[in-house]
């Protein structure tokens, strides 16, 4: 196959609108929210245009920064979760027969039919005090306690006590474990589906136990898979704001609630754009260190 | 404000809405070489509060004027000034409360009034006529008022709530603890700690503003959410037994059980007026007239009062209503509990001194 780098016209063509695309859409939005966050909020809530670092040094004010960790903290929790959940999940349908392969990944990708509003919502009456989920433990409950005065014991469990399963961090963590699980099967199942059965073979082969080969060779190869996944599913959830506003209880705010407050009811779009910002620095940072190793690493390979 | 459903139902006339507008601009703008003002074409843009208007209203509207009503719905005053703030989409008449009438106001977001082309405002009570946040309605005229008060569970509370104490005092929460519910809104919650605290609702006063916050703070181990405009179906199902809510709200879920009341504490609340408004640079003034005229209509009015159950300005609409809604405290507050009550005014600057308030009692 002919290189695209010499058959550039061809590449521009192809590059050209998708191009466009994130710069009108992506770029430009993003740029225009960095100067916001440069800028003064006005009495009635006006975006002026100006050159202060203020919005910045009160995103960095220790209850901000608190908010900030807290997020970060419940989105890694959400991760690993999503991960443990998860990978058994790829596991399954990439070793599935293949013509069960396409079913199970529409199963996977089914609850996405469905808007994101009725499905947070269905949580709240499955985990409610009088919903789903209580009311099955109440009937499980009922037959135990009916099972018991059978044996001769009346009442042995005593009364029902509903659990309080919604308004906490638990549900917020349920919730988006939920939303966000099939952005981590997805991209582990598709490198799953492409590993080389033959090294698990052969690691079998030459006396490395079922855990040793997940471990020392399954999850190595599939690295790449696991930490595009883990990122997708860490930075979504780490920005919510939906699932904590409706199934979090008095302490969820997280950072994504703060910031739809800063543009919505405060009015303070310049302060929203700082905390914006203030997320994406490290993702910035991040990347930037990730280009240059990657660079030092060519360079020193092709010096040897 | 006015309910869940009008947070969260997805808006499905948007696109309409849009191809309407697009279409609404080229045809007026062609129509107005020749013809004057009168001859408007026969569209509407309405922007309102979800489930705030009656079943009939738009339609008979339309039988009567042969104009066609393109009706978006909005959750909340900051979404609709997000929408109108770089500009009017296209819209002709929208429904701000209070505050935001003002602030709308010092921007020059509203046109005002020809009263002339409104005489129906004939039938509003006299209370209502000279609002301070427009003075002698020269932008505005009022369309619904309502209170935020608690709605309870009367088999599940000790006797009849009377006070803000009961869910603002951590002793006396405790009773209730994790069965109680506030609004998700800061300066509602803000509002109502500071009015049983004795201070003023629209207090710029850090100080008093931070015992507010302290208050709450204290209280709130004993608070099961915040709720996002769903509190009257947490007090339904069960979830709470009390919650903040606005009164309409738990008018419409006191219809279903009659376990459940609402109460205006003694201390004083909010109350807050929404009001009919037509932005600047609306395509289709005379028909907005005409549209807020037809709404204070005597038997219209009736109608939307009948079906949404926010109390009414409109005091012949009243008049003629059945007692189940002029008797309702859920409606209407009584007079001695209103007098406490004050509207929330735009603090302006200040805003961010309820804004880290409320970060600081999310965050604890």
């Amino acid at each position: 196959m002919e290189d695209w780098r010499k058959n550039k016209g061809a590449f521009a063509i192809f590059l050209g609108p998708a191009s466009f695309w994130l710069l009108l859409f992506f770029v430009i939005p993003l740029i225009l929210v960095w100067v916001y966050s440069f800028g003064e909020r006005g009495p009635q809530g006006q975006t002026y245009l100006a050159l202060s670092f203020e919005n910045y040094l009160r995103a960095i004010e220790p209850i901000h920064l608190g908010i900030m960790l807290k997020s970060i903290w419940i989105g890694a929790i959400s991760t690993a979760v999503c991960l443990v959940v998860g990978f058994p999940v790829a596991m399954g349908i990439a070793f599935a027969p293949s013509r069960w392969k396409n079913p199970l990944l529409l199963i996977v990708v089914l609850p996405f039919f469905t808007n994101l509003l009725i499905r947070t919502y269905a949580w709240i009456a499955v985990l409610r005090t009088r919903g789903f989920l209580n009311f099955g433990l109440e009937w499980v409950h009922e037959k135990a306690n009916w099972l018991f005065a059978l044996a001769g014991f009346p009442a042995a469990l005593g009364e029902f006590v509903p659990l309080e399963l919604l308004y906490n961090q638990y549900a917020v963590v349920i919730g988006l474990v939920y939303v966000h699980l099939p952005f981590l099967i997805l991209p582990l199942y598709a490198t799953l589906e492409k590993l080389d059965r033959s090294y698990l073979e052969a690691s079998l082969d030459l006396g490395a136990g079922q855990w040793r080969t997940f471990f020392s060779v399954l999850v190595p190869l599939v690295m790449p898979g696991i930490v595009s996944g883990a990122l997708l599913v860490f930075i979504l959830s780490m920005g919510n704001f939906l699932v904590p506003d409706l199934l979090g209880g008095t302490d969820s705010l997280m950072i994504g609630n703060l910031i739809a407050r800063e543009y919505g009811a405060a009015r303070d779009w310049p302060f929203g754009s700082a905390l914006s910002f203030m997320i994406m620095y490290p993702v910035f940072i991040f990347f930037v260190i990730n280009a240059m190793v990657a660079r030092y690493r060519t360079r020193r390979r092709a010096e040897v | 404000m006015k309910t869940m459903r009008g947070r969260f139902l997805p808006r499905i006339s948007r696109r309409a809405f849009m191809q309407g507008s697009a279409a609404a601009v080229g045809i007026s703008f062609a129509g107005s070489a020749g013809r004057s003002w009168s001859a408007e074409e026969k569209r509407l843009n309405v922007y309102n509060w979800d489930t705030y208007i009656g079943e009939t209203t738009l339609g008979t509207f339309n039988a009567r004027t042969g104009i066609v009503v393109q009706y978006d719905l909005y959750a909340d005053n900051e979404e609709l000034f997000a929408k109108l703030k770089e500009g009017n989409p296209g819209y002709d008449v929208i429904v701000p409360s209070d505050y935001m009438v003002e602030d709308m106001l010092a921007l020059n977001m509203l046109t005002p009034l020809d009263h002339s082309k409104i005489p129906n405002i004939r039938h509003l009570d006299g209370a209502f006529t000279n609002p301070a946040y427009d003075p002698g309605m020269k932008h505005s005229v009022p369309y619904m008022w309502g209170t935020i008060g608690l709605g309870y569970r009367k088999s599940k509370v000790d006797g009849p709530l009377v006070s803000w104490a009961d869910v603002f005092e951590p002793e006396r929460a405790k009773r209730y603890s994790g069965r109680i519910a506030y609004l998700g809104d800061m300066r509602a919650v803000l509002g109502c700690a500071l009015k049983y605290l004795g201070y003023g609702m629209n207090t710029t006063n850090a100080s008093e503003i931070a015992k507010a916050r302290d208050l709450l703070i204290a209280t709130k181990p004993h608070i099961k959410t915040f709720a996002e405009d769903n509190g009257q179906d947490l007090l339904l199902s069960g979830e709470v037994d009390i919650t903040m809510e606005w009164s309409g709200d738990i008018a419409a879920v006191m219809e279903e059980d009659d376990d459940l009341t609402y109460v205006v504490p003694q201390e004083g609340s909010n109350v807050w007026v929404d009001n009919l408004c037509i932005p600047t640079g609306a395509p289709h003034p005379e028909n907005a007239h005409n549209f807020i005229n037809f709404v204070h209509d005597v038997d219209v009015h009736m109608e939307i009062a009948n079906t949404i159950y926010f109390a009414t300005p409109n005091k012949d609409a009243k008049d003629r209503m059945p007692a189940e809604y002029t008797e309702n405290p859920a409606v209407f507050a009584p007079q001695e509990v209103l007098k406490n009550c004050e509207a929330l005014l735009s603090v302006g600057e200040h805003t961010r001194l309820y804004d880290e308030a409320w970060t600081a009692i999310q965050a604890s």
